[in-house]
């Protein structure tokens, strides 16, 4: 067991190392992010009302937004552009769906050559599945708070 | 046990010299672009070496540079006693596929990154134990490899921290042996050799394993620097000697943040050796550029500049004597998850000219 020496010797190194590293700038990485999270999102908006406008219903135009901008993720990162895209954008590019679409498709593509089932099968999800594990379980627990507010009255 | 050969608590002095036969490097387009684009052998422009997974094409890479130096001594696989080979891939997969096919007797290592500083010091001590009259030392890493072994699908959009290393596509080889190299004269053969001027291994200190519980694998340079630091002072103090005995120390893939680390730690002991210290992770990308960030990394960072370029200075006299230092950084996808500190170490190995007749 680490003597707290040790722990103490080891917090130092560790704060020694945080003020020679260099770091990205927070503000400009934050702009970058917007930046290319807005173009994302007003690319969805504008698959949104084009769905909308040719008569779709608001459901309807939701599905058709989600699946075009997975698409043109996949196409991207099949292409080899979506990393340049995440590299500039950050969290910009990753958070909205298109992020996602992105994480499953490089997967399937870095582990197509150890097969199907091994390869694809089981690592299509390496990145994005505690997304939709985590998504779940938690989507779950809002649902079941949801339901108790509602029979206790608090939500109408 | 002969105690003339052995130094201090962790190093040996060859009674005599280990020749470095032939060195042979090839490497990737990136680090072909880079600064020392004009020194390596070969630069293959594909990423797959020709093959359909970048496992495979880190084995045909391997396998290439070894034949490659095999050849440059003038010598054919089955005159190879052994091989040292390592890579950084799981169960080291690249070096015994690679390998496998030219029937070689067959050690495959692990140091990490710092795996050519295990091989030559391996290779050397069989060398001069007469175990091998032609013993090879091979590295290889790729930057696809790695990424999928240790980080994230190639296709997959993320933002580098700027500590971050870029893993070096290419691999080194040496052959290594007690007879100094012949004269190139038969066929292709450019045996490592100008005049009678010669490189040979004649000192080695063997890294430990150094763990200041530093725990991100992205700053691969602030967990390798305390065991080139543990490394470049025990061998100083085995040795007797200071900084100034050397025209050159080299460490393997430090980087930017971990050169700055390792000259600080040194400090602290009184030990300054900034005047004499090069990285091969600063010397192979050009991190402006290049965007590597803080430097390039990998088995094969340190073997393709030893190979391409600090081995054909100390033949043409302009260092007489080097201090190389792979640095590898001890960590598996498995202990990382589970939260085990990244631990590192240093292979020193001592470089002369030396001159025959």
């Amino acid at each position: 067991m680490a003597s707290e020496q040790q722990i103490q010797k080891q917090k130092q190194y560790e704060q020694y190392v945080k003020e020679i590293t260099p770091a990205h700038s927070l503000p400009l990485n934050m702009a970058k992010a917007f930046l290319t999270g807005g173009i994302i999102c007003v690319l969805g908006q504008f698959i949104l009302n084009f769905a909308k406008s040719q008569g779709a219903s608001q459901d309807m135009a939701g599905s058709w937004c989600s699946l075009i901008l997975i698409l043109l993720s996949v196409i991207l990162t099949g292409l080899n552009l979506y990393p340049k895209i995440g590299k500039f954008g950050g969290a910009g590019a990753l958070v909205p769906i298109t992020g996602f679409a992105n994480s499953v498709a490089a997967s399937a593509i870095e582990f197509k050559a150890e097969g199907q089932v091994f390869g694809i099968g089981c690592k299509i999800f390496t990145i994005a599945g505690p997304v939709i594990l985590y998504g779940i379980t938690s989507a779950w627990i809002l649902g079941l708070i949801y339901y108790i507010l509602k029979i206790i009255g608090v939500i109408a | 046990m002969n105690l003339q050969k052995i130094r201090g608590a962790a190093s040996i002095a060859f009674s005599q010299p280990v020749f470095v036969e032939s060195a042979a490097s090839i490497a990737g387009k990136k680090e072909g672009e880079g600064p020392l684009g004009n020194d390596f052998d070969m630069i293959c422009e594909d990423p797959m070496f020709g093959t359909d997974t970048w496992e495979a094409a880190e084995s045909t890479l391997q396998k290439e540079a070894a034949v490659l130096a095999i050849g440059k001594a003038g010598l054919k696989p089955d005159e190879i006693r052994m091989a040292f080979a390592g890579d950084l891939l799981a169960q080291s997969i690249a070096s015994s596929f690679g390998i496998a096919e030219m029937g070689i007797p067959f050690y495959g290592l692990f140091g990490a990154c710092s795996t050519m500083g295990e091989s030559l010091s391996l290779g050397a001590m069989a060398a001069a134990a007469g175990y091998g009259e032609h013993i090879l030392c091979a590295t290889s890493s790729h930057f696809a490899s790695a990424e999928k072994e240790f980080r994230y699908p190639l296709g997959y959009g993320n933002q580098r921290p700027l500590s971050a290393t870029w893993t070096v596509t290419g691999s080194g080889a040496c052959v290594i042996g007690i007879k100094p190299p012949s004269f190139p004269s038969k066929g292709d053969a450019m045996p490592l050799r100008q005049g009678n001027s010669c490189a040979a291994i004649t000192e080695i200190t063997t890294g430990k394993i150094v763990d200041f519980g530093f725990r991100d694998s992205l700053n691969m340079g602030a967990c390798m620097a305390p065991a080139a630091c543990d490394t470049i002072y025990q061998h100083l103090f085995d040795f007797g000697r200071s900084p100034s005995d050397y025209d050159a120390i080299i460490t393997g893939d430090l980087g930017m943040v971990g050169q700055k680390i390792l000259l600080d730690l040194l400090s602290e002991k009184n030990i300054d050796i900034s005047k004499v210290h090069q990285d091969c992770g600063l010397l192979i990308f050009d991190n402006k550029t290049q965007d590597t960030h803080s430097g390039g990394s990998g088995c094969g960072c340190a073997a393709t500049v030893l190979c391409a370029h600090l081995l054909p200075k100390i033949i043409a006299g302009d260092w007489k004597r080097i201090l190389f230092v792979p640095t590898g950084a001890m960590l598996s996808k498995v202990s990382f998850n589970e939260g085990d500190p990244v631990a590192g170490i240093a292979q020193a190995v001592v470089i002369e000219q030396v001159t025959v007749s």
